[in-house]
């Protein structure tokens, strides 16, 4: 059993080591036109004989998202679709995968999926591994098992600083690879048990945001202030099918610098009119008087129960915390990463540029961290397609997935 | 009785005032044995207060197996009293020695030993009901069954009997006609001294009852066994402290039902009854220590150095226990095994060796036989250390091996398998356990990072050395504290391998907790709701540490977690030698305590565990990954039974 954690440290390290040699490309988080031409934007970039090893893929997720903002940054996006999305891998990446074989398609299988609009990039990892079972051509277990394994660490070392993709491909191993499988002699049995329960999984995680929006429909009272910090579309979900029961609320969203996340969601709520409020990011202490709960959502959930999300959470949380209100998490299962921070230094930084709008002198220095660890004792609940779950449940449930 | 220990444990507390209590010459048996005696059962001090003749091997069968079925029985038949007194005799005798089956188990115990014994009686006879013939039950009715003919049969029911469960029917018998029985039972001096006071008790209630003696007129042995039920009506009346123990006798039906998701009480030492049949048992003599802590009465502590000698010029007399464990025994005693992962293995490698030169005897069941051997050997290291949980939880799985051994294993081939799933638990449970939290241990520290750690955890020292080896960048605080001063041990040898290191006591600790960016600590135990056992002074380092915002963490196998909740350490906890903190090595001006122990009003207290709340620990790394306090039940839940079943 400890194997597994074992293995997933030596994975990690050798993630770091590939993330350090070669610049992964964008996250999926945006619509896929945008994504792709992002990515296409984002080439010249990346392919920079000095790539600034100061901005992260991470950043690059958040920039995309800007880009909706910005509107003249979207007619870009636009113009830029139809040009070639797919050759964004770097080659170290293609050299790396066509050794395995079959391996080599599973990026491409991925940027496929990831352009289906709204589809998360860890779930665009799954459907992308289920489709490298689909095309296997192992004739053991074992090969299979391996080519799996080779495809998820090259999807995983893609981007090493999403820790959904991280997540959800760990996740789809277990439980891809956890079922009996292996007591069937048929190999083709086998395989396509496998197959379907990769579809299952992969059906479960499309899911899921629907799920959490139900379920937190419970916590959304008429009359209530929610505090909305960052873009995530889950939270956008739960917001959405609140308005759409007739509940009646309105929504404070921070402006999310640097990329401005909240102008996005104040913009989604505008169109579905929810009254909405925007401040700037420090304000939040100003206005939870009036906030009857915070909403957040996730980039990942880790085995303390706490989770890792946009710069800025966590100050919420505490202030939160301090007013004793309720602060609500919405994220899906995929999102549960075997991760266990200790403070705020002890994660892969996720670092991105800031613009400050003024030349800032070069002695000054800049914290260009783009997220932050919310340790468990600030969070209330956690809503996911698992359940509602308290904090302590998620190191629970993450021991019976993966030991 | 397993019926008794429950109540025991839920009455107890309420019955002994602790703290404020001042106390009392003689607080139980005092009221116990008068009242009874004055009673017209009183007498029954016989069947239950004296504690049968012991031979380590041969007393633990009568407890495993026919426990509770010849309970049962006695409990249906007995509370109508003294009228049949071959019935009631059979029915008391088991209860005779089953209680100091019992208390030899807790005896000197403060941890797990009890509950590993108490478990595996509990599975074991479960376990038996299906693949022996001569389960509890049936062997109930087998008993019963014969009781009713016992006096005719007398001469032929000791060798029957000796054969499956001894000691239970051994009792009675020496009373019935010793001479009929010395033949078969070898006695050994302290049996025939516990038979010689079982008689005289037996002579004085007689006495004492001249009227109810008449009755029974039966002499010796009728008397004895009328008692017992009698005891079981009369007590609840008669006092306060008594009922606890009588309590037993009336609802032990659901507390059967109760017992098996109850933790075993442990034996509260300040119940001076049930310590003086303790102490009759034992093999090691210790004298207590005086002037104790009344807070902490209910723990065994005994005089230092007293103990060792005695032992040793007896190794060639005990022939019950085995040399290793004899061996290991005496390294407990002296202090020259500590820790818990070394105590464990020291422990599961002296059972190997035992295992290894055991022999069933004829017409015994090596399961069983071999339990109750290797239960007589955890008695023997109760006595010489209180158990450590780590130690309780690998007995549990020693006991649930031998348990579990099929039935068509021939002697050799059952006795390699048990001996490969010792190794097997120690290699896997310990050592790559180990290797494993080292691992998951490394990833958590940077370069620059400032460690603490307190005391000497030999998995933290492998980790830190670890560490070392891999090229990281850290420097070392290691804290320790009077008087075992164990860190200076681990500083010598971190050095010694070249790490940067400080050197400080645990009063420097606010002051030294300023730089540290992590606090590593072991554990000896970690318990369900997150509260880590550990030694003594941990919780305090935690505790600063939590103040100063540090990260405290936690490195502990799982094999040591446990289900037991605890709030504080005072209920379960392993009292030291006084004389420790009396004195300071090579001061001989500092002699202020020099004689503490005349003084009636000084009391020292020596404590060598605490419990630190889950609040203050950040982490603890097993060998199943990185949990936080919260998860582990979890650990237990999932996992226990694996240790169990690997």
């Amino acid at each position: 059993m400890w194997w597994r954690s074992a293995s997933f440290i030596l994975d990690q390290r050798n993630q770091d080591d590939a993330a350090s040699s070669t610049k992964p490309e964008t996250l999926s988080v945006s619509p896929p036109q945008t994504q792709s031409s992002y990515m296409a934007a984002a080439e010249p970039f990346n392919q920079n004989p000095n790539p600034n090893p100061k901005i992260s893929a991470y950043y690059q997720t958040r920039a995309a998202h800007t880009g909706v903002v910005t509107k003249d940054w979207l007619a870009q996006a636009q113009a830029a679709v139809g040009r070639h999305p797919d050759d964004v891998p770097s080659p170290g990446y293609e050299v790396e995968t066509s050794d395995s074989g079959k391996s080599f398609s599973v990026i491409h299988e991925f940027n496929n999926w990831r352009k289906q609009p709204d589809l998360a990039e860890a779930v665009a990892a799954i459907r992308a591994l289920a489709a490298v079972i689909r095309a296997s051509e192992a004739t053991t277990m074992m090969e299979l098992e391996i080519e799996l394994k080779k495809a998820s660490d090259s999807l995983k070392s893609w981007d090493t600083t999403s820790i959904s993709l991280t997540a959800g491909c760990d996740l789809f191993m277990r439980y891809v690879t956890r079922t009996s499988a292996l007591e069937y002699e048929d190999f083709n049995s086998a395989k396509s048990r496998l197959i379907e329960r990769a579809e299952k999984f992969g059906e479960i995680s499309c899911k899921a945001r629907r799920i959490i929006a139900m379920l937190s429909q419970d916590f959304i009272f008429d009359g209530c202030t929610i505090l909305v910090h960052g873009f995530s579309r889950v939270v956008l979900e739960v917001l959405k099918t609140a308005a759409q029961n007739k509940k009646l609320f309105r929504v404070f969203c921070t402006e999310g610098r640097p990329d401005r996340t909240g102008l996005r969601l104040s913009n989604e709520l505008a169109k579905l009119d929810v009254p909405v409020k925007l401040l700037i990011d420090s304000a939040a202490a100003y206005s939870m008087d009036e906030v009857d709960m915070v909403f957040v959502g996730a980039d990942g959930v880790v085995e303390s129960g706490g989770i890792i999300n946009m710069m800025g959470t966590y100050q919420i949380a505490l202030v939160a915390h301090s007013m004793n209100k309720p602060v609500y998490v919405a994220a899906e299962s995929y999102k549960f990463a075997r991760l266990y921070p200790l403070d705020q230094k002890d994660m892969a930084p996720a670092l991105r540029p800031i613009d400050f709008g003024v030349p800032i002198p070069s002695k000054v220095e800049v914290e260009t961290s783009a997220r932050d660890y919310t340790p468990p004792q600030y969070l209330t609940l956690l809503f996911t397609d698992l359940g509602v779950l308290t904090p302590s449940v998620v190191s629970d449930e993450l021991i019976q997935l993966y030991l | 009785m397993e019926a008794r220990r429950p109540t025991r444990a839920v009455i107890d507390p309420k019955v002994r005032h602790v703290g404020f209590f001042a106390p009392p010459a003689n607080p139980l048996p005092g009221p116990n044995s008068t009242l009874l005696s004055g009673s017209p059962a009183g007498n029954s001090l016989s069947p239950v207060m004296i504690p049968p003749p012991r031979h380590p091997s041969d007393r633990s069968p009568a407890v495993p197996v026919p426990d509770t079925g010849l309970r049962r029985q006695g409990s249906d038949h007995v509370p109508v009293g003294s009228y049949n007194p071959s019935e009631s005799l059979l029915s008391s005798s088991p209860a005779a020695s089953s209680p100091s089956g019992r208390v030899g188990l807790a005896d000197g115990e403060f941890s797990e030993e009890s509950d590993g014994w108490y478990r595996y009686r509990r599975s074991g006879s479960g376990k038996y009901d299906l693949p022996l013939p001569d389960t509890t039950p049936e062997k109930a009715l087998d008993y019963s069954a014969k009781s009713s003919a016992a006096p005719v049969l007398e001469s032929k029911k000791p060798a029957h009997v000796s054969g499956k469960s001894g000691k239970a029917v051994v009792e009675e018998q020496n009373e019935l006609q010793s001479s009929s029985k010395r033949p078969k039972e070898k006695t050994t001096k302290a049996e025939r001294r516990a038979l010689q006071e079982a008689q005289r008790a037996a002579k004085a209630a007689a006495k004492a009852e001249g009227n109810k003696s008449a009755a029974v007129s039966g002499g010796g042995p009728p008397s004895k066994p009328v008692k017992q039920p009698s005891i079981k009506k009369d007590a609840p009346p008669v006092s306060l402290s008594i009922a606890a123990s009588d309590k037993k006798g009336s609802d032990r039906p659901p507390e059967k039902e109760r017992k098996k998701d109850v933790p075993p009480p442990r034996m509260q030492f300040d119940d001076k009854s049930r310590v003086e049949k303790a102490k009759r048992r034992s093999v090691v003599h210790q004298t207590e220590a005086r002037n104790r802590v009344e807070l902490f009465r209910h723990l065994p502590q005994y005089e230092h150095g007293s103990q060792l000698p005695d032992l040793e010029s007896k190794f060639f007399q005990l022939d019950p226990v085995h040399p290793a464990v004899y061996k290991v025994g005496l390294q407990y005693l002296a202090g020259d095994i500590t820790g818990g992962n070394a105590r464990c293995i020291a422990m599961l490698r002296a059972f190997k060796e035992a295992i290894e030169d055991y022999s069933t005897p004829p017409e015994k069941n090596l399961a069983r036989d071999l339990t109750a051997k290797i239960s007589s050997y955890v008695s023997f290291f109760t006595e010489c250390r209180p158990l450590s949980i780590s130690m309780g939880n690998a007995i549990r799985f020693v006991k649930s091996r031998i348990a579990n051994l099929p039935l068509n294993l021939s002697e050799s081939e059952a006795k390699a398998a048990v001996c490969s799933d010792i190794e097997r638990f120690i290699n896997e449970k310990i050592i790559l356990a180990d290797n494993v939290i080292v691992r998951h241990a490394v990833t958590k520290i940077r370069d620059g990072d400032v460690l603490l750690t307190y005391g000497s955890s030999c998995v933290v020292e492998m980790f830190l050395l670890y560490a070392h080896e891999m090229g990281k960048q850290f420097r070392v605080v290691v804290v320790d504290s009077r008087p075992k001063l164990e860190g200076q041990a681990l500083l010598r040898r971190l050095v010694a391998n070249g790490l940067s290191c400080t050197y400080s006591h645990i009063n420097a600790i606010s002051y030294i907790m300023h730089e540290v960016t992590r606090v590593f600590l072991g554990a000896a135990s970690v318990l369900s709701n997150g509260t880590v056992y550990s030694r003594v002074g941990t919780a305090s380092v935690a505790m600063v540490a939590h103040a100063f915002r540090v990260p405290v963490i936690i490195c502990c196998e799982a094999y040591k977690f446990h289900e037991r909740v605890q709030l504080d350490s005072i209920c379960s906890n392993e009292l030291g030698d006084p004389d420790a903190i009396a004195k300071v090595p090579g001061r001989m001006d500092v002699n202020y305590l020099n004689n503490w122990s005349n003084k009636e009003n000084l009391q020292l207290l020596n404590l060598m565990y605490d419990a630190t709340p889950s609040d203050y620990i950040s982490m603890i790394i097993t060998d199943y990954g990185m949990i936080p306090t919260t998860s582990v039940p979890v650990i237990v839940r999932e996992y226990s039974r694996e240790h169990l079943f690997i």
